[in-house]
């Protein structure tokens, strides 16, 4: 008897809901707005305060925020906050291109793939953006002045989840200040460095690809109009974003995710600010006039991880701690804000049917949904990366011949900005703009 | 045996005892059930929401409704039903299922009244319910005419009475029992027998005669390419479900 006396005062005094979610970055906030907006319990954990996530220098990278992904922040309530601060994208340039041994800006290959927003319209509707590229600060922002709105969504932060015991009656949480939580389904959102799926025996593949992507923002004197473009240089994809213009000093800004080989990058970081403005300069080229790389330099390094299983006893993983995938495409994002759109409809629709949410036929709903696209999305952007991360005569040539090739067919292109857009395959109600 | 004062088939109720302890196993042998449950329940809800006037995507849209489950095994469909709101009895004639549902539900923190009883035992207590469910029941006891009125006794006026069972088609021969039992593996062999299905029609006449009228009919269909089961108003071929409710 005193046990069980034991555990109704524990119960009295545990903090109860539906999901818990470990990690308040992007995609474990996301789905924590997606669920409370449905009305469903949720606990929001993370190690850092919030206040240190919204710092200006906690994240330097912008994330390119695909059609369907906006129509999801949209579904939310979160669009309305970032719309202000996310910068259109109207057309997207993709080249193959080499450097100028002599140090000049680097030369554009002729032969190139191009998609213009207005080819992935459907008939008679009106040509909306391919996608926006906004500051993850603003994301982050957005996200929790969301939360803050939603009664059903409790931050703990900072907090440390010391243990997480899961059975067939639900998950218990103990956190290091000595506070209990009980929910009926741990979310692992904790990003590349979670442990979670260790704990559950779910084995990571990981790849590195002996790259890093070093982070700045650009500054240059024309105006981008909405252009993005993915220049493939020998040593990895070089990838000039629209960004707003500077709101204090109008400056036109691109966002630049510039890959180099891992043993270069730690020399390239340490360059005096005149070396590196040259270095930068020679691979941005010459298009937007003259250019600036301004701020912190940011670097990360670039791997691909697949988990061999998105879910286990009463735990489901979400975006990179499920699948971090090279940024090549910009849709590691992107493929992490499914993940919470598919959890968030399988959750929701099974709370409405009065069904155990944490219960194994639930998570292999959410499971069979997610694991073709994952499982696409990484093929592709691996593949792309191999194939043009090389400087091999013949290869390059091969690549020329296929841009072009595909440039040359719009039916080809077309699936390819609608891909890009996320806008294929079988969509979660939030990302096709419908409430959940 | 006193075969004429129970419907219960006791071979029948042998089989599913045994099976008991694997009820929640989302994998095991009560797989096809875990799978076909957010049909039927999404079904179940949605009708009866509406008999009620009630929204239901709302929480908790079967509150303060007085819910009989007929047969409900681990509990697979009481549960669910607890959680939107209703105030569940759930019998079974098997003491192992009652037990195993009694110890799951004490777990999930839901209070359900179990108890290993027949719908037979209820009737002659007098007691009444707004809902009366029984699913994939009727094809199981050994009297459906006699379990059929039983049900339709058991359900207050202005109640409704929902049952599910397998329809006597070759189709349903073929997908309900060659497929599903020895092809697929999905139930034990033996689970069905093809000759106590029960056409709609069949199902219908003692609940007419029982003074309920059939409001709706709705087949199950499984759709191998997404791996759920979805409600069909126009294919009663093997799956289906009945609704019928007394007048008030």
């Amino acid at each position: 008897m005193s046990g069980e006396q034991t555990a109704q005062d524990e119960t009295k005094a545990a903090h109860m809901a539906d999901v818990a979610i470990v990690g308040a970055g992007l995609i474990g906030a996301s789905l924590a707005a997606a669920l409370g907006s449905a009305g469903l319990g949720v606990v929001l954990i993370d190690r850092l305060p919030v206040s240190a996530q919204l710092a200006a220098t906690f994240d330097g990278r912008t994330t390119a925020v695909a059609r369907s992904s906006r129509q999801a922040l949209e579904a939310i309530g979160v669009w309305g906050r970032i719309a202000a601060h996310a910068a259109p994208i109207l057309d997207i340039r993709i080249s193959d291109a080499r450097l100028d041994p002599s140090g000049g800006p680097a030369p554009t290959s002729r032969l190139h793939l191009h998609f213009d927003h207005r080819e992935a319209q459907r008939r008679g509707g009106p040509a909306a953006p391919m996608g926006h590229i906004v500051e993850n600060r603003h994301l982050r922002a957005a996200l929790f002045e969301a939360l803050e709105t939603l009664p059903a969504v409790k931050i703990f932060a900072p907090a440390e989840a010391v243990e997480a015991v899961r059975d067939e009656g639900g998950v218990r949480i103990r956190l290091a200040d000595g506070r209990i939580i009980r929910a009926a389904l741990l979310v692992s959102a904790e990003g590349r460095g979670g442990r979670l799926h260790e704990e559950a025996g779910i084995r990571i593949r990981r790849t590195g690809y002996g790259q890093t992507a070093i982070v700045v923002t650009a500054e240059h004197a024309l105006p981008h109009l909405g252009v993005a473009q993915e220049k493939f240089l020998p040593t990895g994809p070089f990838a000039i974003l629209p960004m707003t213009d500077d709101p204090l000093s109008g400056a036109h800004r691109s966002s630049i995710v510039w890959t180099e080989r891992d043993d270069l990058v730690p020399a390239l970081l340490r360059l005096p600010d005149s070396d590196f403005q040259a270095e930068f300069a020679r691979r941005f080229g010459e298009h937007l006039g003259a250019v600036k790389a301004i701020g912190p330099r940011f670097s990360y390094p670039l791997s691909v991880q697949t988990a061999e299983r998105l879910a286990a006893l009463r735990l489901a993983l979400v975006g990179d701690a499920a699948h971090g995938i090279h940024p090549i495409a910009g849709q590691g994002w992107n493929l992490g804000l499914r993940d919470a759109a598919a959890l968030a409809e399988v959750l929701v629709d099974s709370h409405r049917l009065g069904l155990d949410i944490g219960h194994a036929s639930v998570l292999a709903q959410y499971e069979r949904w997610r694991r073709v696209d994952s499982l696409s999305m990484i093929a592709v952007t691996d593949g792309l990366n191999r194939l043009f991360s090389n400087d091999l005569a013949p290869v390059r040539l091969v690549r020329d011949l296929g841009l072009a090739a595909v440039n040359r067919m719009p039916p080809l292109r077309r699936f390819f900005i609608q891909h890009a857009m996320g806008l294929l395959g079988d969509l979660p109600r939030l990302l096709r703009g419908e409430p959940l | 045996m006193a075969s004429t004062t129970t419907t219960v088939d006791a071979a029948e109720v042998e089989r599913f005892a045994r099976m008991a302890d694997e009820w929640w196993d989302a994998e095991g042998k009560f797989a096809p059930l875990h799978r076909l449950n957010p049909a039927r329940i999404g079904f179940i809800r949605d009708r009866v929401a509406g008999h009620w006037g009630r929204d239901p995507l709302k929480p908790r849209p079967l509150a303060a409704l007085r819910l009989l489950d007929i047969g409900c095994g681990g509990g697979l469909v009481s549960e669910p039903m607890r959680r939107l709101g209703a105030d569940v009895v759930g019998i079974d004639a098997s003491e192992k299922n009652v037990a195993v549902a009694r110890l799951h539900a004490e777990r999930q923190g839901l209070a359900i009244d179990y108890r290993a009883d027949t719908a037979e035992g209820l009737r002659a207590a007098g007691e009444t319910f707004d809902v009366v469910l029984a699913l994939e029941v009727v094809e199981h006891v050994a009297r459906p005419e006699l379990f059929l009125e039983c049900c339709a006794d058991l359900v207050k006026p202005g109640g409704v009475l929902i049952l599910s069972t397998l329809n006597r088609t070759a189709k349903a021969f073929a997908l309900g029992i060659v497929a599903a039992e020895y092809v697929l593996g999905w139930l034990p062999r033996g689970t069905h027998d093809w000759r106590r299905f029960l056409k709609p029609s069949e199902l219908a006449r003692p609940l007419r005669a029982a003074g309920l009228s059939v409001e709706a009919l709705a087949g199950l269909v499984y759709s191998p390419v997404t791996g759920r089961w979805r409600t069909d108003p126009d294919d009663l071929d093997v799956n289906y479900l009945l609704v019928a409710a007394k007048p008030a």
